[in-house]
């Protein structure tokens, strides 16, 4: 039952071979063996999880069951909840709980789900490798001693090592798809403007989009069918008709045109994930689709670009932690300006403080123009890449990262090979568009390799599609973590 | 470019984040890795490219001017540091 993807596990509680109860107290117990090594929980409250679930059972007994009735969901600990605390990974929130929930949360509240907990993070969803978070760091299950990448690598970890069915994070420079390929799992990130913002702690508002984790494609597009939606207290939330997004699996992949941007298949990227992506490709091509070489010219901007803009908008974003009306205030200060300062030095851990000092400086006066706007600039050339590229191509193949799984520590002391490990990433965020990864191998040491495909706006149907068919041909998403059997 | 020192303390200050003497060599140094990252986007000629603000160009949607919320202070001020009778309490900032 660990093992079962969303369809058995509606399957099992609809024919009530298992109760809600059960199903939650299996995961429960599996978290509880599991996560003192891999630290892929913040909070979990197993009376809380246990009467969601009771109630479920109720409510199917009662015929009021819905499409997640009774299936437990992990949560990143960026999305605010009434029933469990919200740390978004830092000293700041570490006691915070919110007064009220987020969309995602009231949607699958709405949906039946059970709260499993609140996983583990980068502070503030600033990371790539789980390893900023207040409550340390999170370990990848196929190896405890590498990163299972970030910043939502808690989700990953835990979907990977069977303590969830399914979880959330989001996504604003990779840290949905990132974590996915370096934890073995697939992971989506929504077109912007798909999944409601409203109760998901802000980092960088132009780029941050809510999605989910699970070990198939299929449960993926079941997932976004339960998150996606309009919401009118997210202004940037877009009011569009109500998508089936599994109605691409049978998709004909025959005459498909699938892009390759020579910037990801060429130097940089490791030779075991190449392998293993060409192998995938060469797959698709067997079903018949093509390959349309291009280029994204832009692609070595995008993590400069991002550097500035995420960084500004999150100093932006950031200044509403001042230890006024919610969350840490330091203890001892001089007057107001000096309780503000030590407030944030006190609750900010370093990679936090960095970019706020980055953004503060990039949009303070007589440096806005050359960092700021001429961010801006580039980012419309990248997106611009993009959009030449799907006048060519159905969707865009390659990488999700040019490497697997790191050590720990292995890229603390340097910033910028930390950044760098986004290259692939970045861009879809910063063109706003829809970009998945599954897994499609193993590197030499064993660690799992992400494909990423890459959508254009709203294409994420056909992208779920093509990846629940390779999923239908090969195994990779099923295989077990070697350190967390089951 | 790098950061000075003094340069390192006025963005702190603007920020709001104490820095401590012992830390700032540091906290400079990292910075300053993070600038030279940046400083690439110097070269590139954008012309005259219109700056992307936002990954869809989106109007701000507009509601009726109407009273939506209800008072809910007690729960929302149950998550601060310091309140009393309603009010946040801060530091005094008026002599």
């Amino acid at each position: 039952m660990l093992d079962s993807g969303l369809g058995e596990l509606q399957a099992a509680l609809a024919a009530r071979r298992v109760s809600s109860v059960e199903l939650t107290q299996l995961h429960l117990d599996r978290i509880r063996s599991l996560n003192g090594p891999l630290n892929a929980f913040i909070t979990v409250d197993e009376k809380e999880s246990l009467d969601q679930a009771r109630r479920a059972d109720e409510r199917r007994a009662l015929g009021e069951a819905g499409p997640l009735t009774g299936i437990p969901v992990a949560h990143k600990d960026i999305f605010c909840t009434r029933r469990l605390r919200t740390t978004c990974g830092s000293r700041m929130l570490e006691h915070y709980t919110s007064p009220y929930d987020a969309h995602v949360i009231e949607r699958f509240d709405a949906a039946g789900a059970v709260q499993l907990g609140k996983t583990n993070m980068d502070e503030f969803a600033m990371g790539s490798s789980n390893e900023t978070s207040y409550f340390g760091p999170v370990r990848n299950p196929w190896d405890r001693k590498r990163v299972p990448g970030g910043s939502s690598g808690g989700s990953a970890a835990a979907v990977a090592a069977r303590m969830a069915p399914v979880a959330t994070g989001t996504d604003t420079g990779g840290s949905i798809r990132q974590p996915a390929a370096l934890s073995g799992v697939c992971g989506l990130k929504p077109t912007y403007g798909l999944v409601s913002r409203y109760g998901m702690v802000a980092f960088a508002s132009s780029l941050d989009q809510g999605g989910p984790l699970a070990r198939s494609a299929a449960d993926l597009a079941l997932l976004l069918n339960v998150m996606a939606g309009h919401d009118a207290r997210d202004s940037t939330s877009l009011a569009r008709e109500k998508e089936d997004y599994t109605r691409g699996f049978a998709l004909p992949l025959k005459g498909m045109r699938i892009g390759l941007p020579r910037e990801y298949h060429g130097e940089g990227v490791e030779p075991g994930v190449r392998q293993c992506v060409d192998a995938a490709l060469a797959w698709f091509e067997k079903q018949g689709a093509r390959r349309v070489p291009l280029a994204l010219p832009h692609t070595a901007l995008a993590v400069p670009v991002y550097y500035v803009l995420a960084p500004a908008e999150a100093s932006s974003n950031l200044s509403r932690f001042d230890g006024v009306r919610y969350g840490h205030r330091a203890k001892d200060f001089a007057d107001l300006a000096d309780m503000y300062s030590r407030t944030r030095a006190e609750g900010f851990g370093a990679e936090v403080k960095r970019r706020i000092l980055v953004g503060t400086y990039v949009l303070s006066h007589g440096y806005y123009d050359a960092y700021y706007l001429k961010a801006q600039k580039v980012r419309r050339l990248i997106a611009g890449d993009f959009a030449a590229a799907f006048a060519q191509c159905d969707f865009i193949l390659g990488p999700t990262t040019p490497t697997t799984a790191f050590a720990l520590g292995a890229k603390m002391d340097d910033p910028v090979q930390m950044y760098l490990n986004d290259i692939f990433t970045i861009p879809a965020p910063l063109a706003g568009l829809p970009a998945l990864s599954v897994p499609c191998g193993f590197d030499g040491a064993g660690l799992p390799v992400g494909l990423q495909l890459m959508g254009n706006y709203f294409s994420e149907a056909t992208l779920l599609g093509a990846a629940h068919q390779y999923q239908r041909a090969t195994d990779w998403h099923l295989r077990v973590p070697r350190e967390s059997p089951l | 470019m790098s950061l000075s020192p003094d340069q390192i303390r006025r963005i702190a200050r603007l920020a709001r984040i104490a820095v401590r003497e012992d830390e700032s060599a540091l906290v400079g140094e990292r910075l300053n890795r993070v600038l030279g990252l940046i400083d690439q986007l110097r070269a590139v000629d954008t012309g005259d490219i219109e700056p992307m603000s936002h990954a869809l160009d989106l109007v701000q949607p507009l509601r009726p001017d109407a009273v939506t919320e209800t008072d809910q202070r007690a729960r929302f001020q149950a998550a601060a540091p310091a309140v009393e009778d309603g009010l946040y309490l801060v530091p005094k900032v008026i002599e």
